[in-house]
């Protein structure tokens, strides 16, 4: 993908509307509207944003318990996401998914995922599909720096490197599962690091840097769409918001989230725009306002749709 | 006090008793477990005995296995019982096995804590009732209390028995009070509890579906029909003696759970009871349980799904 002014435009502005779509289903959450767990990616948004917007329609995601982001970044349809959310039958998932299950498999979105470390063997197996068809297709799987402890990030990442499979492992690596520190959960200080053991290649970045992201996806999607085999990424960053809605987050020092805010990814990006001459104030302004009113749209859409019909509980259980 | 304080005081009371006792899992420590039960043991026994794990189930109930025939008495937690596919092997090949196939020469001293049940909009990863899965597996004792005080006297025995014991907690139970009885007591595993008294059907129930039954109970009584309510507490071993006395007397047996029908335990009571009680029976066997579908998000959909006081109370009336 060739990165002109409308796709770095396109791509802050999917930015903006994780963000926004993440703060708004916080108030949703605390006034009561939203029901079960609910994980925010406010802070993530560059991880999401710089390997999604270079994939192709016939691509595929495996997404994880803080998925929204992954979807927005997808094409997902907010009213569509929020209605989930919300529970009601116009949801993504009729409502029976919920926040922690938003799929589309037409968008190549094989969901979002109540299981950590499970989109990684579903990932090498689309991406599996994609090279028996020879369509030219990648898949992307997206997991966390907790997720990188369990037995499918080994299985997943051996059998993707030994059948060279085009798939891209995205490590969103915050440097938290739930509680539990990165230093306190396992003896590396780079995640990429692992990739060495599969013999394939491991990349740390700046996963607050969009166009750093960005760069490592591009190098890693020729690579799986040459046949050449799949590519560990490792993406540093931070979650605002604690693990899930209601989380009073004892484990952290604000003066860490304090450092991060400084470096949030969506001011980092605006600067950069701006720089580039991309960008100007009162365009901002713009798309800011553009992405408030797509979001209280999807809000309203989701508030004043039905809930299912109760004989729904039974249907979709087989075809 | 709570049914999560005292699941707590007896994860405490244990602590301090034996030595070989430790308990560990996702976010036991600092974060005090993400039920709140395990909180403030870290700052009283430190790390080296409640202990932080990664997330990691295969290797958390499989170093539970390995220190067990070691001669620890692990106290593992899983923080989901949906994860426990993660740790199955484990539990099934390993855990449950050894004794077994080496012919009496070890002891698997090892409870596994795990959260289960539907109610909160967890959808359908995070809110299954799969103990059937487990009663099946001979050499597992599986517990399910459903009151503070059975949780306290059943976690202790859990804790203290030689075999691996999966110890099963409903998520909608924790905020639950009830009158537990000061200092330390067990209960044996292996023995049901009648929680009412009754002679015109038994209601066999487990965990939440016991305080459905018991509402159920009393909407019944208003009626004329005084229903038993028998709550097994630990479904394997079964106490069948329990439910086939109780069937003795009433004649009528309803049995709830809140998981799905087929192959489950519902299944295994009603054909104890049929093979063994045939003739105590003066109407068929009915199972008040969940559809045979996944767990809705949902909440009109979730709230159809897990078994209601009106479903009990219906499935009593229809035995005439
Ligand atoms: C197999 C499994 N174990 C535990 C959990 C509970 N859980 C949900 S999210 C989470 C932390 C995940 O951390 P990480 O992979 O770093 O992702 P992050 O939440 O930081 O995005 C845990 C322990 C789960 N859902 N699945």
């Amino acid at each position: 993908m060739e990165l002109n002014e409308n796709a770095l435009l396109k791509m802050y502005r999917t930015m903006l509307t994780i963000r926004e779509f993440e703060e708004t289903a916080s108030t949703l959450f605390a006034n009561g509207e939203i029901p079960g767990f609910v994980h925010l990616y406010s802070g993530e948004e560059a991880v999401a944003v710089g390997i999604i917007s270079q994939l192709e329609p016939g691509d595929y995601i495996a997404s994880t318990h803080r998925g929204h982001g992954h979807m927005i970044s997808r094409g997902g349809d907010i009213k569509l996401m929020f209605a989930e959310l919300f529970g009601k039958k116009t949801g993504y998932c009729k409502g029976k998914g919920g926040s922690m299950h938003i799929a589309d498999v037409s968008l190549g979105f094989l969901g979002a995922n109540g299981i950590v470390g499970a989109g990684l063997p579903l990932a090498a197996g689309a991406a599996f599909a994609c090279k028996y068809k020879k369509n030219g297709g990648v898949a992307v799987c997206f997991f966390g720096d907790g997720a990188s402890n369990r037995g499918t990030l080994h299985e997943s990442l051996n059998i993707a490197s030994i059948w060279k499979l085009p798939a891209i492992f995205v490590c969103e690596n915050n440097m938290y599962g739930i509680s539990m520190n990165q230093k306190n959960h396992q003896n590396i200080n780079d995640i990429a690091d692992r990739a060495s053991a599969y013999g394939i290649p491991g990349v740390s970045v700046d996963g607050n840097n969009v166009m750093a992201v960005f760069e490592a996806g591009q190098e890693a999607i020729k690579r799986a769409r040459n046949g050449e085999g799949p590519t560990l990424i490792e993406c540093k960053t931070y979650r605002y918001r604690g693990h899930f809605e209601g989380d009073p987050t004892v484990y952290r020092p604000d003066e860490e989230v304090q450092y991060w805010k400084q470096r949030d990814p969506i001011e980092q990006f605006k600067k950069r725009l701006v720089e580039m001459n991309v960008l100007t104030e009162e365009q901002d302004q713009a798309i800011r306002s553009e992405v408030r009113n797509l979001i209280r749209e999807g809000v309203e859409f989701a508030r004043n749709s039905e809930y299912p019909d109760v004989s729904e509980l039974l249907t979709d259980v087989y075809c | 006090m709570t049914f999560s304080a005292a699941i707590n005081a007896a994860l405490k009371e244990e602590l301090m008793r034996d030595e070989n006792v430790f308990i560990f899992g996702e976010d036991v420590g600092i974060f005090g477990g993400c039920f709140g039960v395990t909180a403030g043991l870290y700052q009283e026994f430190g790390p080296e005995r409640v202990i932080d794990t990664p997330i990691s189930e295969t290797a958390i109930i499989g170093v539970a296995v390995g220190a067990a025939a070691a001669g620890l008495r692990p106290v593992p937690e899983i923080m989901f019982m949906d994860f426990m596919g993660v740790c199955m092997d484990e539990i099934f090949n390993q855990a449950t096995k050894m004794r077994y196939m080496f012919g009496g020469k070890a002891k698997i001293p090892m409870t596994i804590r795990t959260a289960f049940g539907a109610g909160f909009g967890a959808a359908a990863q995070h809110s299954q009732s799969i103990e059937a899965w487990f009663t099946h597996i001979p050499g597992l004792k599986v517990v399910m209390p459903s009151t503070p005080a059975d949780a306290k006297g059943l976690l202790v025995s859990a804790i203290r028995d030689d075999n691996p014991v999966l110890f099963l907690e409903h998520k909608g139970l924790y905020a639950v009070e009830g009158e537990v009885p000061e200092g330390s007591f067990t209960i044996p595993l292996g023995k049901a509890d009648i929680k009412r008294e009754g002679n015109h059907v038994t209601i066999v129930a487990t965990a939440m579906m016991v305080h459905r039954a018991l509402q159920a109970a009393e909407e019944l009584a208003a009626e004329g029909i005084e229903a038993e309510v028998v709550d097994p507490r630990t479904l394997q071993p079964l106490d069948k003696n329990a439910i086939l006395k109780s069937v003795e007397k009433t004649g009528r047996l309803v049995i709830v759970q809140e998981a799905v029908k087929f192959s489950s335990f519902a299944s295994e009571v009603a054909a104890i009871v049929s093979e063994e009680g045939f003739d105590l029976l003066d109407a068929p066997i009915k199972r008040v349980t969940a559809p045979f579908v996944p767990v809705p998000f949902s909440p009109p959909l979730e709230q159809a799904y897990i078994p209601s006081v009106a479903s009990i109370v219906q499935a009593v009336k229809e035995l005439g």
